[in-house]
């Protein structure tokens, strides 16, 4: 017995568990350290603020959550949303359609563009980094060209906004006003934990990501499943579309580009390997909000916005360096 | 013939300019092991493949109990119950053992959505119970010893409830105790009435384990003989299509050879505790032990690939620090890793770079350019000198066959000048025609005055070759034997010869809690 203890606690630390809890202990440590700086930090509205700024970076590390847990990579998220918006746009206040058919619309669009993505990796063989960096193009110049290099806004139907910037809780629970688009967050997140864990979908990804040839002499459709995976990745890309169209109350078609460094650095920051079959939801949540807590926090004790990007640029390479530290104890 | 399980009839396979199999027909019955022999690119492994659907035969029969059968897939052949465990490892590291098993094959629970692992992790005890096999279904693959990733790809492949099951190489990185386990699974399903083919290079093995032997030779079919009756002389003959001697004369005892490398009171951790050693020159010395004896680390470690808490290191004698791998290369020696493909050489780079590669700098001209001229020269030199069978030197080494990969390694170290040469495994998964020739290599660099430190799993081979034996078990040197009172029995008490300083008992028996 005594050897089966020692034998669970040299793998806890070890373990996934480890590295959970450590990117987690560095999101307190940063809180901690910026409600001792500044007395603006630890405040209601601020917090509220924060899960705001972090809903739209959250969804799109969600979706490549997948995509790197495969060993594959997506660099066009940021404008498969900018794209999804400017299309729910077009559907909205273009076309007149209603608010549901358009918000599907937005979300089918990313979806497409995610399964191409998919098809030109598994089935033409191009690789990943190349396949979605071109469609980081292609959907950049088809926003600019459908949305005639203009914002669409949504004037008509103020009913939209509320989507991101309502605050369905506050009705419930008055004075608790936490917007739609963090509880939309939340909702994805705890969709994608189950789809990452308990699903057939979720166990191929990480198959294909441990030994993606294993999976196939066992009977595993890769080339399927991968394309699935890159879909998704479009779906929450959509989804993303949806909630900044919300926000900022119009499609900004210039907008966009950008937003997949701040998605990858989540998911580094969250635990999740870059060469595969690792990772987790949870770290992901929790990188994004390393991102958008140091960005806020720095903000507030008036550092200029160019150091905040060195800070985050250093937040990348310490966490995964901590990562690399750790497997080699190992 | 009724009563084949499974017939293959004039099977033809053309890969792009190579005719793998030309016209081969292979047999196997219901509840025997059939063995299946022939060098590297003989065919072996093509033919096994068409039989598990990852090939398509280009020509040819396959009949599975007297029914004509095509399998178009890998799914296919499993559904058949035909199952294959490859020679590579098929794992997929970061999933659990229940998960690796069932992969492909999950079910779902009540709701239809999620995944029932409750049904998967007790399926796999039960199959694991059967085998005999202690391993929890939840570990992850990653965290389990290559045999015991290995019984899981039999596990796996016993899930199937195959009537036929294809092991290529199993036992290419087991120990002997492992392999003896291996052989129990082996002749349990043999009783159940399951039809085993067996391929390996260990021609001993297969005199123990199957009943007969089908030889393969260039693509072609070339016999099959009942192993009781057959000897392994025959074998080899067949497989090479000449006579070779396997056992090649000693070379001369070397006595009075100066000492060229000492080791002193080498520790780190529990993988090298105080180890002591030298080696004379034109010395072949071999190192014995079970895998994980630790005689790959004191490799690495005297090569400075990795630090230890403490120990010295002499050279002709004098005292010399090793940090890094450059200060060993630059004190004349060189390693050959047990890892070819990993640590020996840069596969999509050519024979000529290869080749340079220790020590670029002695054909750096003026301004940091390479001299290509000499490079070339010297590459064409040891082609020749090593006989590497290679089109040209600018062919990439990946493209050579394992035996003249090795080569080019040694190359590699003779052009860096090197004087103690560190062969780790230097046969693995290399065919008999070519270990001779590794073998003879071997001999004429000791003959020239290298001093050869040999590390071998294989004990006819650290028979055959070594004047010194020294044997390892759990990081430490059990026993040192001349080659004229070494035997197999020898050699295979000092290695399992485990630490009884009763102090120390309770750290060896955690050891082999950790690595069973």
């Amino acid at each position: 017995m005594e050897k089966i203890k020692n034998f669970s606690l040299r793998n806890f630390f070890t373990s996934d568990a480890l590295r959970k809890l450590m990117s987690f202990a560095a999101l307190i440590i940063i809180f901690i350290v910026f409600s001792i700086a500044s007395e603006n930090f630890f405040k209601f509205s601020n917090i509220i603020g924060i899960l705001l700024a972090t809903a739209v970076n959250g969804i799109l590390a969600l979706g490549v959550t997948f995509v790197i847990i495969t060993g594959g990579i997506d660099l066009s998220v940021g404008t498969m949303m900018t794209f999804s918006a400017v299309m729910t746009a077009v559907f909205i206040t273009n076309w007149g359609l209603s608010i549901p058919i358009g918000i599907l619309g937005g979300l089918l669009a990313g979806s497409f563009t995610g399964f191409v993505n998919g098809l030109m990796i598994s089935k033409m063989k191009i690789p990943p980094f190349i396949a979605t960096l071109g469609m980081l193009y292609a959907t950049k110049g088809l926003s600019l060209i459908i949305s005639g290099v203009a914002p669409i806004y949504f004037n008509e139907t103020p009913a939209f906004r509320q989507i991101a910037t309502g605050s369905v809780v506050g009705q419930i629970i008055p004075g608790f006003d936490i917007p739609n688009a963090v509880m939309i967050l939340l909702f994805m997140a705890v969709i994608a934990h189950i789809l990452l864990t308990k699903t057939l979908f979720g166990r191929y990804t990480f198959a294909i990501g441990s030994n993606e040839e294993a999976a196939r002499l066992s009977g595993v459709n890769v080339a399927a499943w991968k394309t699935a995976v890159y879909a998704v990745c479009g779906l929450f890309s959509g989804m993303a579309g949806v909630i900044i169209a919300a926000r900022l109350n119009s499609a900004q078609p210039a907008l966009g580009a950008g937003y997949e460094l701040d998605a990858i650095a989540a998911v580094v920051i969250g635990g999740t390997s870059l060469s595969g079959g690792e990772g987790s939801i949870l770290g992901t949540v929790i990188g994004a909000f390393v991102i958008s807590v140091l960005t806020n926090g720095l903000r507030i004790m008036s550092v200029p916005q160019e150091w905040q990007m060195v800070v985050t640029g250093a937040i990348v390479i310490l966490a995964v360096f901590a990562d690399v530290m750790r497997r080699q104890r190992n | 013939m009724s009563d084949a399980l499974v017939r293959m009839e004039g099977i033809v396979k053309v890969f792009p300019g190579v005719r793998a199999l030309d016209y081969c027909k292979f047999e196997l019955k219901a509840g025997e092991v059939h063995a299946l022999v022939g060098e590297n690119g003989a065919g072996k492994s093509t033919l096994m493949k068409c039989l598990a659907g990852i090939y398509h035969p280009n020509e040819g029969r396959m009949f599975l109990r007297g029914e004509e059968v095509t399998i178009p897939n890998p799914r296919a052949a499993q559904d058949l119950g035909i199952s294959i465990i490859h020679q590579e490892l098929n794992l997929m590291p970061h999933l659990t053992v229940a998960q690796n098993i069932f992969i492909g094959r999950e079910r779902a629970d009540k709701t239809r959505i999620f995944l029932d692992e409750k049904w998967a992790e007790n399926e796999t005890r039960r199959l694991l119970k059967l085998l005999h096999l202690n391993i929890d279904p939840r570990t992850k693959a990653e965290n389990l010893t290559v045999a015991k990733q290995q019984m899981v790809e039999i596990t796996k492949a016993i899930s199937f409830n195959s009537d036929v099951l294809i092991m290529d190489e199993p036992t290419a990185s087991l120990t002997e105790t492992e392999i003896e386990d291996l052989f129990v699974i082996i002749r349990k399903l043999r009783e159940e009435g399951v039809g085993i083919i067996y391929i390996s290079h260990r021609l001993e093995e297969l005199k123990e384990i199957s009943d007969r032997i089908t030889v393969m030779r260039d693509g072609n079919y070339i016999d099959t003989l009942p192993t009781a009756t057959t000897d392994i002389g025959t074998i080899i003959n067949l497989m090479v299509g000449r006579t070779i001697y396997q056992d090649a004369p000693h070379v001369p005892e070397n006595g009075d050879q100066p000492v060229v490398l000492e080791v002193k009171d080498l520790n780190r951790g529990k993988e090298i505790i105080d180890v002591n050693f030298h080696l004379k020159r034109g010395e072949i010395l071999g190192f014995a032990g079970l895998m994980g004896a630790g005689r790959t680390e004191v490799a690495r470690a005297i090569f400075g690939a990795e630090s230890v808490d403490s120990g010295d290191i002499y050279i002709h004698g004098e005292k010399v620090d090793i940090n890094h791998p450059k200060d060993a290369v630059k004190h004349g020696i060189g390693y050959l890793s047990e890892d070819r493909k990993r640590y020996g050489v840069v596969l999509g780079m050519d024979v000529e770079n290869n080749t340079v590669m220790a020590c670029f700098t002695n054909f750096l001209q003026k301004l940091g350019f390479v001299d290509d001229k000499a490079t070339r020269r010297t590459a064409l030199e040891y082609v020749k000198k090593l006989d590497i069978r290679t089109p040209s030197i600018a062919q990439k080494v990946k493209f050579l066959s394992g035996g003249n990969q090795q080569k080019v390694v040694v190359g590699k170290w003779l052009t860096a000048d090197s004087e103690i040469m560190i062969f780790d495994e230097p046969t693995r998964g290399i065919d008999v025609g070519a270990k001779s020739e590794i073998y003879n290599l071997l001999n004429e660099l000791a003959e020239q005055g290298k001093s050869i430190i040999m590390i071998s799993s294989e004990l006819p081979e650290i028979l055959r070759m070594s004047h010194r034996i020294i044997v390892m078990c759990e990081g430490r040197i059990t026993g040192e034997l001349t080659a004229e009172e070494a035997n197999q029995v020898k050699i295979m008490t000092y290695a399992t010869m485990r630490n009884n300083n009763p102090k120390e008992m309770v750290d060896a028996n955690a050891a082999a809690v950790l690595q069973p």
